[in-house]
């Protein structure tokens, strides 16, 4: 079995290491230790910069940064800079186009016992909506690490989500693995239905495809990064190769992953698409595991998706 | 300042006006209100205080601006167009469809504009961003930017506040347009964000009062602000909305709408006769 671990320590560790190789400014607001740009505070504390409880101002103190041809990041909760900070996001960052990289941490269900108001289930509706943004959920820490330095070589505002509950780290085991911006990565090859996944629930998707394997059932699992922009073309391929798809996410059912793949299926290669994911409700306290089989986040939950998705073929 | 070069800075001060008052009946709608109020001083920012070169708007050293108040584009693409930026032919363009100069000013498209603003309280805090890589990098530019009055109401402005304090952004200057006037009322009356001077002294800034229409006292301001070391400076400047115009001074209304073509006549007239009064 992998090794676990959060996105968000790969994250710190990413900006502490490559902040060696890279001339960048981090900001936080005051979360530094739980988004894990403390790893970075202490090794450059010259180049890091608290902006304390106050995420709109950083949001456009990053623009004005950048602004000034500088490299910046700026973390917080996923909460507070997608959902708090969302139109100084879009009119600071986005509407310039300003080289901005947000690292929002926290998100999703995974939050656990903090509730409600700290699990954000939205941000990817949000940011994808944002002309020019790329948005990314690393599936794991070496997957996180990698979105990191690949938004250093991009030019533009990227979006990252990362989260607080360790993950098994699959990546270390994928033979070829290459991070690229907006390109999917093929986890096992299916012919009978497609799981689109990402972020926490990548390895939920490849223990469903092992389940419906068990039953004879051919699962194709794919692991999209990158929603925006989205690696249409290897969906639509898939998609017409197996005539059924599930998408899986830690978001939303609205705006997330799975309405991206509607897009792109909808009008390409329109086959049946059940999607996983936070059903229109908000999250709750509680231990992590629990939460996750309550709100249907599960492996079990992605083999019956699938299997309801090939009935309808 | 000597009596010619204020005169000089009191005419262009004028062009700028004119150019407000056309580009806005051009495009039959946006805020002369405010920009006319704050012709003087971005006068004065383009023509005396920043280090700017049209034939270069990138140039790395120079002194950057972000218009936070950007409903008050006009002033800001009028004082570009003075200060040769662009031709003052495309002023006319303003806000049309195929036009570069947006209602709110966009840092992709038009010369010489260094941020995109027009969402109330985003601009201070990139001004703040700006300011701080300065610092950082150890570039010596300054940093100006021009709030409203009705936008100190945004939350954002104060959290940007405390940052330039707390950074010790000294090369950072905000100039705050108190013309007490904001889209439903006297600012007194919506939501009464002052006092100012005694708010901003509060976050750790210094803080200098005076007339907006002044040229000694905006060239004594500015200097004062350059000899400020560890701390940020306000210079709050007390304006007339629609300065120069009689029918918009001190008139709420004339916030953000355009003169149909009597009123613009009244306009260029009463700017008319403040050109001729200064040759």
């Amino acid at each position: 079995m992998a090794d676990k671990k959060a996105t968000r320590e790969s994250y710190g560790a990413a900006l502490a290491e490559l902040g060696e190789k890279y001339d960048f400014l981090v900001l936080d607001a005051d979360l530094a230790a739980a988004t894990k740009t403390g790893m970075f505070k202490k090794k450059f504390p010259e180049r890091f910069f608290d902006c304390g409880i106050a995420e709109g101002n950083m949001m456009s103190v990053a623009a004005g940064i950048a602004a000034t041809g500088k490299n910046v990041f700026a973390s917080t909760f996923a909460m507070f800079a997608a959902g708090r900070a969302f139109e100084q996001v879009r009119n600071s960052i986005g509407y310039p186009h300003l080289n901005v990289k947000i690292g929002a941490t926290h998100a999703g269900i995974t939050v656990g016992e903090d509730g409600a108001t700290h699990q954000c289930n939205e941000d990817i509706a949000l940011m994808r909506t944002i002309p020019g943004m790329v948005v990314i959920s690393p599936a794991d820490a070496d997957e996180a690490y990698a979105a990191v330095e690949a938004s250093l070589n991009h030019y533009g505002p990227v979006y990252m989500r990362f989260g607080r509950f360790a993950v098994p780290n699959l990546t270390s085991e994928l033979k070829n693995y290459k991070f690229e911006i907006g390109k999917g990565v093929l986890y096992r090859e299916g012919k009978d239905v497609s799981i689109v996944a990402n972020g926490y629930m990548v390895h939920l998707a490849v223990e469903a495809a092992e389940m419906l394997a068990a039953e004879g059932i051919d699962a194709e699992v794919i692991n999209i990064h990158t929603v925006k922009p989205l690696d249409t073309e290897l969906i639509v391929a898939s998609a017409r190769k197996t005539g059924a798809v599930v998408t899986a996410e830690e978001h939303s059912v609205i705006g997330g992953l799975g309405s991206a793949v509607c897009d792109a299926l909808s009008e390409n290669c329109p086959v049946p698409v059940i999607k996983v994911g936070v059903n229109d409700e908000f999250g709750r306290s509680g231990k992590v595991p629990e939460l996750l089989e309550i709100y249907g986040l599960t492996a079990k939950n992605i083999y019956e998706k699938a299997k309801l998705a090939i009935s309808k073929k | 300042m000597d009596i010619l070069e204020k005169k000089t800075l009191e005419r262009l001060a004028n062009n700028v006006r004119i150019s407000i008052v056309e580009s806005v009946y051009s495009a039959g709608c946006g805020h002369p209100g405010g920009s006319l109020s704050i012709a003087d001083v971005i006068t004065y920012l383009y023509f005396k205080e920043m280090n700017v070169d049209p034939k270069n708007p990138k140039m790395e050293s120079r002194d950057r601006f972000v218009l936070s108040k950007g409903h008050t584009a006009p002033a800001l693409y009028a004082v570009l167009a003075e200060r040769g930026f662009f031709e003052k032919e495309e002023l006319k363009t303003l806000r049309k469809t195929e036009s570069r100069l947006q209602g709110h000013p966009d840092m992709k498209g038009i010369p010489g504009v260094d941020m995109s603003t027009g969402s109330l309280g985003l601009g201070i805090s990139a001004a703040c961003g700006m300011a701080l890589s300065a610092k950082v990098y150890g570039a010596d530019n300054r940093v100006y930017t021009i709030v409203g009055d009705g936008e100190s109401e945004e939350g954002q402005v104060w959290e940007a506040a405390m940052f330039a304090a707390h950074y010790k952004l000294d090369n950072l200057v905000l100039v705050l347009d108190w013309n007490g006037l904001q889209i439903d009322g006297p600012v007194a009356e919506v939501m009464n964000p002052t006092p100012h001077d005694e708010k901003f002294r509060a976050f750790g800034w210094h803080v200098i009062s005076i007339d907006a229409h002044n040229f000694d006292e905006i060239e004594a301001a500015f200097a004062e602000a350059r000899t400020v070391k560890g701390k940020p400076t306000a210079i709050i400047i007390k304006s007339v909305k629609g300065k120069g115009v009689s029918y918009m001074e001190n008139a709420c209304e004339w916030h953000g709408q355009a003169p149909k073509e009597d009123l613009y006549k009244v306009a260029m007239e009463d700017l008319g006769k403040i050109a001729e009064s200064l040759k």
